[in-house]
């Protein structure tokens, strides 16, 4: 342990390592954090590529363009690559670039390993793309089971099947390393006198993201592999047809899936308790309350699960806890959205893109929790389950919630990252371009769901013919804007105006801050001796 | 800089004990996955708060002394489908019935083996509705034990139930329906018995 520290505390920023040794056998925390967002900007497309699939698809009733086996394969892989691909590392990789800055740390604690847990992610993501090719090669039936992978379907695909479980252990074991190093680092990498109590909410927030990873990604990575022994080894865990049970499976995911959603929202909630403070120029209001509700957040999201079984023939009991038990999620939910409001409250407010995903974040996310309770409500549930108004659920609990919370986050340190101030007026056109093609294309399925069309069929009744071509326009506005985005983030990192220590003249309210003391672009070594902080 | 501060020393220490205990709980909940099989079983059959009814309305009632209820009479429906999409047969000697409830009944179903291959066989019953499955009794069942046929061999299969004449007035017409599983499941699993049909993309 003595040589790691040796060697690394060895080469300063004179003799940074130079061409691909640069990136393959980086140990730095900003080089690591930025191969992560690249990454996970690629996945973005690869899953978006896949989303503009499903939509072409339903532009209208009947089969268009794609075999029913592929399109279950294309929003199977859809969600996976946007979850585990996309929100997953693009959250890691702002932790990885800003956590040591703001907690005053040299870099991550364990260097080596945060090696590891990147370069795992093309490895999975490798195993991902010959999983969707297999069937086309006589590799047998595709996964067509969705995200969810409940057996018995996902047990009678063929070898793509085996191919998405080495996927899930892949990417299970790197995020499960970076959650280890990201918990270590803020345990024990902080700087004299930064006190949990003063770090800034993002760091809380992928606190409480890592130990969730920690406890729940390896019961998945169980789960996953009893579907293999059941393949392969003749068990019969999930197979009914030798004693076992189906809806064990569905436990077990839905332990690990429930609190998932967390992992995806909480660092987004994190980068709101920086954005919303910044730019209302006022310290965060009741940061207290937020980060026990934060805590409080991450252990009720432990035991909800089963609101996503309540049609599988629970006892009443059991349904009405879970119900309960949900129903009080609000409560957590409700609290963070008044701290961001009353933060805002009488501060000096200005618009600048971050802020604007901030606004947008607060309002769109509501209604993901309105229509979240009436989920919860077990005999409404037994109409919804299935159609598309949990869809429409979800993608605005998940799109406001944590992607536009990540293009927040981007918009509020890219000029940090790259010493250039990004294009305002495009980084404003981006915000309503996605703002209004979002909405476009997800509100209408809350009616097409009332309606009755179920999700996860490629056809669908012709009744709900307009809601999917409303749906779809929206759907490929929201494809293209994503081009913008691309644009905007190479146009600042080749140039633009250049960007102060400090771009956000509010950006250190309420907190120490020390990210905003070092230069933009920070040197390749930061806080080699450690910040005091008063 | 290799001589190290104390506290630089101290503070590896704490970060291989942090991480050390984070992996303990990972390898934990790894485990926790596989405990679940045989603690799910336990914690259902203990409390039953997998199944939607209670204990005691499940009691086993003793066929031949109950009292059949002439006032109705109850539709039931045989269903018979194959899992996967194996060369077998298999289907109903009876496609449906008209019962008493209370009235002790007998049927088949009749199944052969068009392979090449010695099978075994499990059938999974379901009732449809579901909320009728409580009342649906089977005193002898096809579906109790395997079954194995030779090639070519058929079987016609027994079936004796009765109808709890507690069955809920609403419930007129019941279905009961058998899915039957090849029981070497290596040759159901691991796919390949879906060719490469499925994955032609354009339909017209
Ligand atoms: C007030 C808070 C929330 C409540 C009460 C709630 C409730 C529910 C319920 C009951 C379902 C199951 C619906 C069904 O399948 O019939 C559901 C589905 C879902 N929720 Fe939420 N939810 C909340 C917040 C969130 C958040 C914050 C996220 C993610 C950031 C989220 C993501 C999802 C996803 C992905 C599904 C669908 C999973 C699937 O079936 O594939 N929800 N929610
Ligand atoms: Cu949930």
């Amino acid at each position: 342990m003595t040589s790691i520290a040796a060697t690394h505390d060895d080469h300063d920023h004179h003799h940074a390592p130079t061409g691909w040794r640069r990136w393959v056998f980086s140990t730095n925390h900003k080089d690591i954090g930025t191969m992560y967002l690249f990454f996970a900007l690629f996945m973005l497309f690869l899953g978006g590529a896949m989303a503009m699939v499903i939509r072409a698809e339903l532009f209208s009733p009947g089969l268009q363009f794609v075999s029913p086996e592929f399109y279950n394969n294309m929003f199977t892989n859809h969600a996976l690559i946007m979850i585990f691909g996309m929100v997953m590392p693009a959250a890691a990789g702002m932790a990885n670039w800003m956590i040591p800055m703001m907690i005053g740390a040299p870099d991550m604690a364990l260097p080596r390993l945060n090696n590891l847990s990147f370069w795992l992610l093309p490895a999975g993501a490798l195993m991902l793309v010959l999983s969707i090719v297999a069937p086309w090669v006589g590799g047998g039936m595709a996964v067509t089971a969705g995200w969810t992978l409940y057996p018995p379907i996902s047990l009678q695909a063929g070898m793509s099947m085996d191919l998405l479980i080495f996927t899930i252990h892949l990417l299970g074991i790197s995020s499960i390393l970076a959650s280890i190093n990201i918990v270590t680092t803020i345990l024990n990498m902080r700087a004299p006198g930064m006190t949990m109590m003063k770090m800034p909410v993002f760091v809380w927030a992928w606190f409480f993201t890592g130990v969730l990873l920690i406890l729940i990604m390896p019961a998945f990575a169980g789960g996953v592999t009893m579907l293999l022994f059941d393949r392969h080894f003749g068990t019969s865990f999930f197979d009914a047809a030798g004693g076992g049970d189906p809806v064990l499976f569905q436990h077990l995911f839905w332990f690990f899936g429930h609190p998932e959603v967390y992992v995806l929202l909480l660092p987004s909630i994190g980068v709101l308790g920086m954005v919303v403070p910044t730019f209302s120029r006022k310290p965060l209001f009741g940061y207290k309350s937020l980060v026990y509700g934060m805590a409080f957040l991450a252990t009720l999201g432990m035991v909800v699960w089963a609101h996503h079984q309540y049609t599988v023939g629970m006892s009443i009991w059991a349904t009405k806890y879970f119900m309960i038990g949900t129903i009080l999620i609000s409560i957590p939910i409700g609290l963070m959205k008044f701290n961001f409001i009353f933060t805002m409250w009488r501060g000096s407010l200005t618009f600048e893109t971050p802020m604007l995903f901030a606004i947008a974040i607060i309002l769109m996310f509501a209604f993901a929790g309105v229509t979240g309770v009436m989920l919860a409500v077990v005999p409404a549930d037994l109409q919804y389950h299935d159609t598309y108004f949990v869809v429409a659920h979800f993608h605005y609990a998940l799109i406001p919630g944590a992607v536009f919370g990540l293009y927040a986050g981007v918009f509020y340190w890219l000029p940090k990252w790259t010493g250039h101030m990004y294009d305002e007026k495009l980084g404003k056109l981006f915000f309503w371009w996605t703002t209004i093609s979002f909405n476009v294309t997800f509100f209408p399925q809350h009616f097409s769901g009332l309606a009755g069309m179920p999700r996860r069929i490629v056809d669908y009744g012709v009744q709900f013919t307009e809601f999917n071509m409303v749906s779809s326009v929206g759907a490929f506005a929201f494809g293209l804007s994503h081009l913008l985005f691309l644009y905007i983030i190479i146009k600042t990192i080749r140039g633009g105006e250049p960007a102060p220590a400090k771009p956000w003249e509010g950006a250190q309210a309420g907190t120490p801050g020390l990210e905003w003391t070092v230069s933009s672009p920070p040197p390749f070594h930061t806080f080699e001796t450690p910040p005091e902080v008063k | 800089m290799t001589q190290q501060l104390p506290e630089q020393e101290q503070q590896q220490k704490n970060i291989y004990r942090t991480a050390l205990i984070s992996s303990v709980i990972v390898v934990g909940m790894f485990g926790f996955a596989f405990a679940l099989v045989p603690l799910y079983n336990l914690i259902c059959d203990v409390t039953g708060i997998n199944s939607l009814f209670t204990q005691e309305k499940r009691v086993r009632i003793d066929a031949d002394d109950i009292q059949i209820d002439q006032s109705r009479l109850i539709k039931l429906e045989f269903d018979a489908t194959i899992n996967g999409n194996l060369d077998w047969e298999f289907k109903p000697s009876l496609r449906s019935a008209s019962v008493h409830p209370g009235q002790k009944m007998q049927t088949t179903y009749l199944l052969k083996n068009n392979t090449d291959q010695v099978i075994t066989t499990q059938s999974i019953p379901g009732v449809t509705p579901w909320q009728a499955t409580e009342f649906i009794k089977k005193v002898e069942c096809f579906c109790f034990t395997t079954q194995t046929l030779q090639p070519g061999e058929a079987k016609e299969m027994g079936l004796t139930y009765v109808i709890d004449p507690q069955l809920p007035e609403q419930y007129t017409t019941v279905t009961l329906s058998y899915t039957i599983m090849n029981l070497d499941r290596d040759s159901v699993i691991k796919g390949g018995q879906q060719g490469p049909q499925n994955v032609a993309v354009l339909n017209k």
